[in-house]
C-alpha cells in the first residue's frame, strides 16, 4: 500500500511500487494535463511537484513523473497541473498566456509546473534561476523567446515574495490554491504510518532504471533508498566530505557547505542533466549506473573519493573510487550491496575543474567530459587527480598521467607531454556521441582547458594557440 | 488577439489525442516491426503472442479485407508487409490486448524468420545501383552548359545536409470506434484527415462515407502527420472493425522514432559561374533525396526542392536535376520547408563557396543576384511584389550589418582562441500546395437562433493558430464579438475532402473559403435587415453586434436580426468554397506559376565558437520578415521564432544516425537533441517589413508557417565563417555543424 496527497485528495493505493508516477495519474487517476512526452526524462512534459517534509515544513521541488517510481511518493504531495488554482489563472499561467508563450500547449503544463516549483523555492528568484526551473522543459513549437519572456515577468514578481511567510505570499497572490496550507499536517499524518518492508533491487532516484527497463520494474520486488534518512546528508568534518547516497545532484549542487570549496560548482552542475532530473538522481545511482560519461562520477574521481558500502551479512567495507570498476558497466558489487555513501579529502588549498562538452549544451550525455583536482607548492605540482570520462569502458582515472605530473613544474611542455600520456591511456569508441578521433581530440583540449581555467597567466589563449595546439 | 487555446493549454485542460475519455471495453494496439533493414520474410509465427494472457488477437497482413496499400500518392506502401521487409522499424503485425503493457510484451513473443538482403542507406550508393523511387527529374531554364566559358569565375563543390527528426512532443496515436453497419470513427493525431477517412476505406474495404474521422488538436506536427499518422489510424480501425471494440493504437516515443520517417537527408552536387562583377551567370546542380523505403510524399517534396533552388535570386542559365533515391529507410516525409531548405541550402553553399575562393564576404555575391520585380523565376513564374531587397535593405540599415561586420573583424584578430562569425540568409519561399489541385478548402459555418455561431473548417490546429485566424475571420466579417464563435473539431462528415493542413497554406485557404461562407449569411442578413428598415441591402452594415443603416444605429441587435432571420425561415448556415485561382504548373513543358504568392526576409545571426573546446552558441539572430499585412502578430511572431530556433536545430545539433545496416542509432531524446531554453540566441529579434499584402493571402495576410525555418540555415554558415576565421582551410559544406564536426574542422591540418 502507497499513500500519499495527490493534489488536494489522499491516495491510497495497492498499483505496483515499480509502476510510475506518470500511468497512475494519466490512467488511474485520470488528470489528463500531465503530458507523456518521452518517458526517459528528457522532454519534461509531464513534470509535476513533490513536496515532503523537512522539518515540519513541506518542501517543494519539480520532478519528472514518468521516471519516478510510486513507491518513491509514499508519504509525499504530488501536485498537478489540475492541483493549481481551479477558478482563476496563477500569476504563472497567466504570464505564459499574456506572452503567447503557448503554440501547440503540449508542454505548456510541464513548464506550468516547472515555474510554479520555482515559486516555491526559499531562495530569491533572478532571472538566471528561472530559466534553470524550466531547463528541462522541451518546446518545438515557440522557439521559446516567448517563454523566456513569460518567466523573467514571473521572476520579477517573485522577487517581491515576503520571505517571512512565503507560503501565504503565494496563496494571496494565487500562485498556490488555499489547501497548500493544510499539506504539511495531512503529511505528518500519512508518515506515522511506517512504510512496507523492503527487500528487493535498489532503487535512487530511477531515472535510468525507469528510462531502460519500465515494464520489467513493474514486476519487481524494489526497495528505495531514498526512504532512507540517514543516506541523505551532506557532512564536512576533519578536512573530509562525506555525501549520502541518496543525496541528489541538485542538493549537492545547492549545498552552501561545498560552494566555498568548489566556487563554480553551479556553473558546472548546470551542465548537468536538468532540474527536475537533478532533483531526482542520487549520487549512489550515479555510481552503480555505471555509464563511462557518469558525470557525478567523473567529478568525484577527480577528488580521489572513497565508496562506502554496506553488505548484507558482511561488515561495511569501504573502496577508492578509481578502483570500483572492473569493466563495461561491471564494478566490485555484490547483489544486495548498498552504497551508503562516499567521502573525498577536502583540504583549503584545493583548486579544482570540471570540463564538459555534448552536442547540446545542457540536459545531454558528454561526448567527453573531465575534471582535476591540483594542489601546488609553489611551481610544483604536489598533487593532482585527473578523471575523463567517454573515453574509456567505465570512468576513467588517469593515472599515468597523474603519476607523470606529480612532483613535476607547472609549465608549458610538461603539460604537453602530459596530453600525449593521457591520449596514450585511453581507450575511447566511435558512438553516437562521437567518433574516437573526435573524442581524444576533445579530451586534449578539456585536459588544456584545465590549466587554462586554472592558471590563465602561463596557460593563457595566446601561449595554447601559438605554442600548444599545433594548429 | 492571442491563441484562443492558451486558457486550456495552461491549465492542462486541452484535450489532445490521448486524453480522449477511454470507452470502458477498449483495448490497446501495440505495433509489432521489423528487426532489419531488408529481408525476405520466410515465416511468421504469431502464436506466442496470440497465446499470451490478456491478448485478444493478433493481426497481420492476410487479416486486411480490403487493399493491403496505403500509399499517399503512389500506391507503394503496404499497411503491414508481407513478404518483403524494406526498412528496419516498418510494421509486420499488430497486436492488441487488454492494455498495453501486455500488448508490448506479447509483441516480444512473435517469431519472425527472415534472409537478410543487402541494406542501402545512403542516397548516391542507392543512385548508383539504380535504386530510385521515379526516374530523375531536371528543371532548367537558358542553357547552363554553354555559359562557363563565359564567366569569369566557376567553381564546383558538394554538399551533405542531413534530415530531420520532427520531434512534435504528442507521439501518433489513433483512437478508433466501431459504430452500426460496419461504420466507424476515428480520432487520429493527422494533419489529414480525408487521407486517413480513404486510407481505411481501402484497407477495410469499405466506403469513404463510413468512416468518419475526427481530430481537435495536436500536440505538434510539423508535416510529421501529413502522411504518417496514416499507418497507425488503419492499423486501429482494422482492428476495431473486426473486434467490434474502440481500439487505441499510441505510439511510444521510442517507436515513434524508430518507425516514421523524416525530413530527407540530400547530397548534392553543384557548379556556380560567376562574371567578374558577380553576377551568378548559371548554375547546375544535382540533388540526391534521400527517400527512404517507399514515395509517401518524396516526389512533392522533391519537386519544391527544385523550385527553390535559386531561393532568392536571379540566375539566368540553371538546370538543376533530382534523384529520389530508393533506401531502406523508413520513408522520409514531409517537414516544414518540405524541401525547400535542401534547395536553399545548396544554393547558399554554392555562394560560400565562390567567396570563399574569391576571398570575399559572401554577402557581396548575395546582394548582387537579389530577386526584383518582374523577374523571371526559372519554372517559369514571373514575380510580383518582389520584396527581397527591401527586406535585405531595411536588416543591413536596422542591424547595421558593415558595422557588425567590422567588430566581429577586430574581435577575431583580438582573440585566438574564441571567433565569431556572421551570415545572411536572404529567403523567398512559395506559398500553395504544389500539386495545383490540393489548393482548395471548404468551410461550415451555422448560425444559431441564440445568435453563436459554430465554424467547421478542413483545417487542423496544430499549435500555430489556425483556428484563431478562422475565428477572427468570422467575428470581423460578421460584425459579432469572438465569445460567440466556436470552433469546432475538424471533422470528415461537416467538411469533406480535405486537403492536409501544410504547405502554410492552411490559413489561406481555409480562411478564405470561411470568408466566402460567412459573406453568403451575412448577404442574407443585410438584405434582411434592408427589408426591416426600409433600406437597400448595400447600406445596410453589420458590427459590434449591432444593426447599422447608412451609418447610423438602428436600435437592432445581431441576436434580433438572426431571431428575426430564423422566423422568416431564412437559411442561417453556408458552406464556403475556395479554389486557390491563376496557379498551375505544366508538368510536361515544367514550366508554370504554381504559386499564388512568396513570402520574403532577411535575417542577421552571428555564431560564438570556442575554438578550444569546439562549440558555439549564437549571440544574435534578427530578422526583418515580410508578413503581408498580419492579421494577427502575436501569433505570426510566434511562427516565425519557432520556425528559426527549429532551422537551427536542423543544421547545428540536430544529427539523425543510422548504421550503416539501416538501424537508427539517434533512437531516443537522448540521443537525438533539438534545441533547449538555453539554446536561444542570446539576442533574438524579429521585425515586420512594412509592405501591403497581396489579395490571395487570407485578409492580406501572408502564410507564416514554414519560410521563418530558412532563416535558420544561416546558422550553419555563421558558424562555418567563425570557424574559417581559425582555420581558413575549413571548406565543407556538412550539415549539421555538430560540435564534433566544429572540433574536427578546427583542427583538420591545412591541405597544401
Amino acid at each position: 500500500m502507497i499513500t500519499f496527497i495527490l493534489n488536494d485528495q489522499l491516495v491510497r493505493t495497492e498499483e505496483p511500487a515499480g509502476s510510475v508516477l506518470l500511468d497512475f495519474i494519466r490512467y488511474k487517476a485520470r488528470l489528463m494535463g500531465t503530458k507523456a512526452g518521452c518517458r526517459e526524462g528528457d522532454c519534461g512534459a509531464c513534470t509535476v511537484l513533490e513536496g515532503h517534509l523537512e522539518n515540519g515544513e513541506v518542501r517543494y521541488k519539480s520532478i519528472v513523473s514518468c521516471l519516478t517510481p510510486l513507491g518513491n511518493v509514499q508519504g509525499k504531495h504530488i501536485v498537478t497541473i489540475e492541483g493549481l488554482q481551479k477558478d482563476k489563472m496563477s500569476p504563472v499561467q497567466q504570464a505564459m498566456i499574456d506572452h503567447a508563450a503557448t503554440q501547440c500547449g503540449f508542454c505548456t503544463p510541464g513548464f506550468v509546473m516547472s515555474l510554479t516549483a520555482h515559486s516555491l523555492v526559499p531562495k530569491k528568484s533572478t532571472p538566471e534561476k528561472v530559466i534553470d526551473a524550466i531547463s528541462g522543459n522541451i518546446c518545438r513549437c515557440t522557439g521559446y523567446r516567448s517563454i523566456k519572456t513569460a518567466a523573467t515577468d514571473i521572476s520579477r514578481l517573485l522577487a517581491q515574495k515576503e520571505m517571512d511567510d512565503p507560503l501565504g505570499w503565494l496563496i494571496k497572490k494565487a500562485f498556490l490554491p488555499e489547501y497548500f496550507r493544510n499539506i504539511a499536517g495531512r503529511l505528518k499524518e500519512i508518515q506515522a504510518t511506517t512504510p512496507d518492508a523492503n527487500d528487493g533491487k535498489i532503487v535512487g532516484g530511477g531515472t535510468d532504471l525507469f528510462v531502460q527497463q519500465p515494464d520489467a520494474l513493474i514486476k519487481t520486488s524494489l526497495q528505495f533508498s531514498k526512504a532512507e534518512t540517514n543516506l541523505q546528508t551532506i557532512d564536512i568534518k576533519d578536512s573530509f566530505c562525506r555525501i549520502g547516497g541518496a543525496v541528489t545532484a541538485e542538493e549537492i549542487m545547492k549545498s552552501d557547505l561545498l560552494q566555498h570549496y568548489f566556487p563554480r560548482m553551479k556553473e558546472d552542475f548546470r551542465l548537468i542533466s536538468s532540474e527536475p532530473i537533478r532533483n531526482m538522481g542520487t549520487v549512489a545511482g550515479n555510481i552503480v549506473n555505471a555509464s563511462p560519461i557518469a558525470d557525478l562520477v567523473i567529478f568525484f574521481l577527480a577528488l580521489d573519493a572513497t565508496v562506502e558500502i554496506k553488505h548484507k551479512s558482511q561488515p561495511d567495507s569501504t573502496i577508492p573510487l578509481r578502483e570500483f570498476y572492473i569493466g563495461y558497466k561491471k564494478m566490485k558489487l555484490h547483489p544486495g550491496d548498498l552504497i551508503t555513501a562516499i567521502r573525498f579529502p577536502l583540504p583549503e588549498k584545493i583548486l579544482f575543474h570540471f570540463e564538459k562538452v555534448s552536442k547540446r549544451k545542457h540536459l545531454d550525455i558528454a561526448s567527453v567530459n573531465s575534471a582535476l583536482s591540483i594542489q601546488m607548492d609553489g611551481q610544483v605540482i604536489k598533487k593532482i587527480h585527473l578523471s575523463a570520462g567517454g573515453v574509456y569502458a567505465w570512468p576513467f582515472y588517469a593515472e599515468k598521467t597523474v603519476r607523470f605530473l606529480t612532483g613535476k613544474k607547472l609549465t608549458e611542455e610538461n603539460i604537453a607531454e602530459a596530453a600525449g600520456i593521457l591520449l596514450s591511456e585511453i581507450a575511447p569508441i566511435s558512438d553516437i556521441r562521437g567518433n574516437k578521433t573526435y573524442k581524444s581530440l576533445l579530451l586534449r583540449q578539456l585536459f588544456f582547458a584545465h590549466f587554462h581555467e586554472l592558471f590563465p597567466e602561463t596557460f593563457s589563449a595566446e601561449v595554447l594557440y601559438s605554442k600548444m595546439l599545433a594548429v | 488577439m492571442k491563441n484562443i487555446d492558451s486558457k486550456g493549454h495552461v491549465t492542462g485542460k486541452s484535450v489532445y489525442l490521448d486524453d480522449i475519455p477511454v470507452r470502458q471495453d477498449t483495448l490497446f494496439a501495440a505495433v509489432y516491426s521489423a528487426p532489419v533493414a531488408h529481408a525476405r520474410i520466410l515465416s511468421l509465427d504469431t502464436s506466442g503472442a496470440q497465446n499470451f494472457p490478456g491478448v485478444v488477437a493478433v493481426f497481420t497482413a492476410g487479416d486486411i479485407p480490403g487493399e493491403n496499400q496505403i500509399g499517399g500518392t503512389i500506391p507503394d506502401e503496404t499497411l503491414l508487409a508481407e513478404e518483403e521487409i524494406i526498412y528496419q522499424g516498418e510494421p509486420i503485425a499488430v497486436v492488441v490486448a487488454e492494455n498495453e503493457y501486455i500488448a508490448r510484451e506479447a509483441r516480444e513473443k512473435i517469431k519472425l524468420e527472415y534472409e537478410t538482403l543487402e541494406a542501402i542507406t545512403d542516397p548516391r550508393e542507392a543512385a548508383e545501383k539504380g535504386s530510385l523511387l521515379l526516374s530523375p527529374r531536371t528543371l532548367a531554364m537558358g542553357d547552363a552548359s554553354s555559359q562557363w566559358d563565359k564567366c569569369s569565375y566557376v567553381f564546383s563543390g558538394s554538399t551533405k545536409i542531413g534530415g530531420q527528426e520532427h520531434l512534435y512532443i504528442e507521439t501518433q496515436g489513433a483512437y478508433c470506434f466501431p459504430k452500426e453497419n460496419g461504420n466507424l470513427t476515428v480520432y487520429s493525431s493527422t494533419q489529414s484527415p480525408t487521407a486517413i477517412q480513404r486510407a481505411i476505406a481501402k484497407v477495410l474495404g469499405k466506403g469513404m462515407h463510413q468512416i468518419e474521422t475526427d481530430v481537435t488538436r495536436l500536440g505538434g506536427a510539423f508535416g510529421g502527420k501529413e502522411d504518417q499518422a496514416t499507418p497507425w489510424a488503419c492499423m486501429a480501425a482494422l482492428a476495431s472493425s473486426s473486434l467490434q471494440k474502440p481500439v487505441k493504437l499510441v505510439l511510444s516515443r521510442q517507436d515513434d522514432l524508430r518507425m516514421t520517417g523524416k525530413r530527407h537527408p540530400y547530397a548534392a552536387d553543384f557548379k556556380i559561374g560567376l562574371s567578374a562583377d558577380l553576377k551568378i551567370m548559371a548554375f547546375e546542380v544535382t540533388y540526391y533525396q534521400n527517400g527512404g523505403a517507399v514515395n509517401d510524399l518524396s516526389l512533392a517534396i522533391a519537386e519544391r526542392t527544385l523550385f527553390h533552388a535559386t531561393n532568392s535570386y536571379y540566375i539566368p542559365h540553371i538546370k538543376s536535376t533530382i534523384y529520389s533515391c530508393k533506401t531502406n529507410l523508413p520513408p522520409n516525409t514531409a517537414f516544414r520547408g518540405f524541401g525547400g531548405p535542401q534547395g536553399m541550402f545548396v544554393m547558399e553553399s554554392a555562394i560560400a563557396k565562390a567567396a570563399q575562393e574569391l576571398e570575399i564576404p559572401a554577402l557581396k555575391i548575395q546582394q548582387k543576384n537579389l530577386l526584383k520585380e518582374g523577374d523571371l523565376l526559372y519554372y517559369g513564374q514571373k514575380v510580383k511584389q518582389v520584396h527581397i531587397r527591401k527586406a535585405w535593405q531595411t536588416a543591413f540599415r536596422e542591424f547595421e550589418i558593415r558595422k557588425k561586420q567590422k567588430e566581429i573583424d577586430d574581435f577575431n584578430k583580438k582573440n585566438p582562441l574564441i571567433k565569431k562569425g556572421l551570415a545572411l540568409m536572404p529567403i523567398t519561399f512559395g506559398i500553395s500546395f504544389t500539386a495545383t489541385f490540393l489548393n482548395q478548402a471548404r468551410a461550415l459555418v451555422h448560425v444559431y437562433t441564440d445568435g453563436s455561431v459554430g465554424v467547421s473548417t478542413g483545417a487542423i490546429e496544430m499549435g500555430q493558430g489556425v483556428n484563431t485566424k478562422m475565428l477572427q475571420v468570422t467575428a470581423q466579417t460578421l460584425g459579432i464579438t469572438p465569445s460567440r464563435i466556436k470552433l469546432e473539431s475538424t471533422n470528415t462528415t461537416r467538411v469533406a475532402n480535405t486537403s492536409p493542413t501544410a504547405a502554410s497554406s492552411g490559413a489561406d485557404l481555409n480562411g478564405q473559403a470561411l470568408l466566402i461562407a460567412c459573406r453568403g449569411i451575412l448577404q442574407r442578413l443585410k438584405k434582411l435587415a434592408g427589408e426591416l428598415h426600409g433600406a437597400n441591402a448595400s447600406e445596410i452594415d453589420l458590427k459590434d453586434e449591432k444593426i447599422f443603416v447608412g451609418g447610423q444605429f438602428t436600435g437592432m441587435s445581431w441576436e434580433t436580426l438572426i431571431s428575426e432571420a430564423y422566423l422568416r425561415r431564412m437559411q442561417l448556415s453556408e458552406i464556403g468554397h475556395y479554389a486557390t485561382p491563376e496557379i498551375y504548373f505544366d508538368k510536361e513543358k515544367k514550366k508554370g506559376s504554381p504559386f499564388a504568392y512568396h513570402v520574403y526576409g532577411t535575417a542577421m545571426l552571428v555564431s560564438k565558437v570556442d575554438c578550444l573546446r569546439g562549440t558555439y552558441e549564437f549571440e544574435e539572430v534578427k530578422i526583418i520578415h515580410d508578413f503581408g499585412e498580419s492579421m494577427n502578430p502575436v501569433i505570426d511572431t510566434g511562427q516565425v521564432e519557432g520556425g528559426v530556433i527549429q532551422g537551427m536545430g536542423y543544421v547545428t545539433m540536430e544529427e539523425l544516425a543510422y548504421s550503416k545496416s539501416g538501424r537508427l542509432l539517434s533512437n531516443s531524446l537522448s540521443t537525438y537533441k533539438v534545441p533547449d531554453i538555453y539554446s536561444v540566441p542570446k539576442v533574438f529579434v524579429v521585425k515586420p517589413l512594412k509592405v501591403s499584402g497581396p489579395k490571395h493571402a487570407i485578409l492580406k495576410s501572408k502564410a507564416v508557417g514554414e519560410p521563418p525555418l530558412m532563416y535558420g540555415l544561416g546558422a550553419y554558415f555563421a558558424v562555418r565563417n567563425a570557424m574559417r576565421a581559425f582555420n581558413p582551410g575549413f571548406k565543407y559544406f556538412d550539415s549539421p555543424i555538430t560540435p564534433e564536426k566544429v572540433l574536427l574542422g578546427l583542427y583538420e591540418k591545412v591541405k597544401a
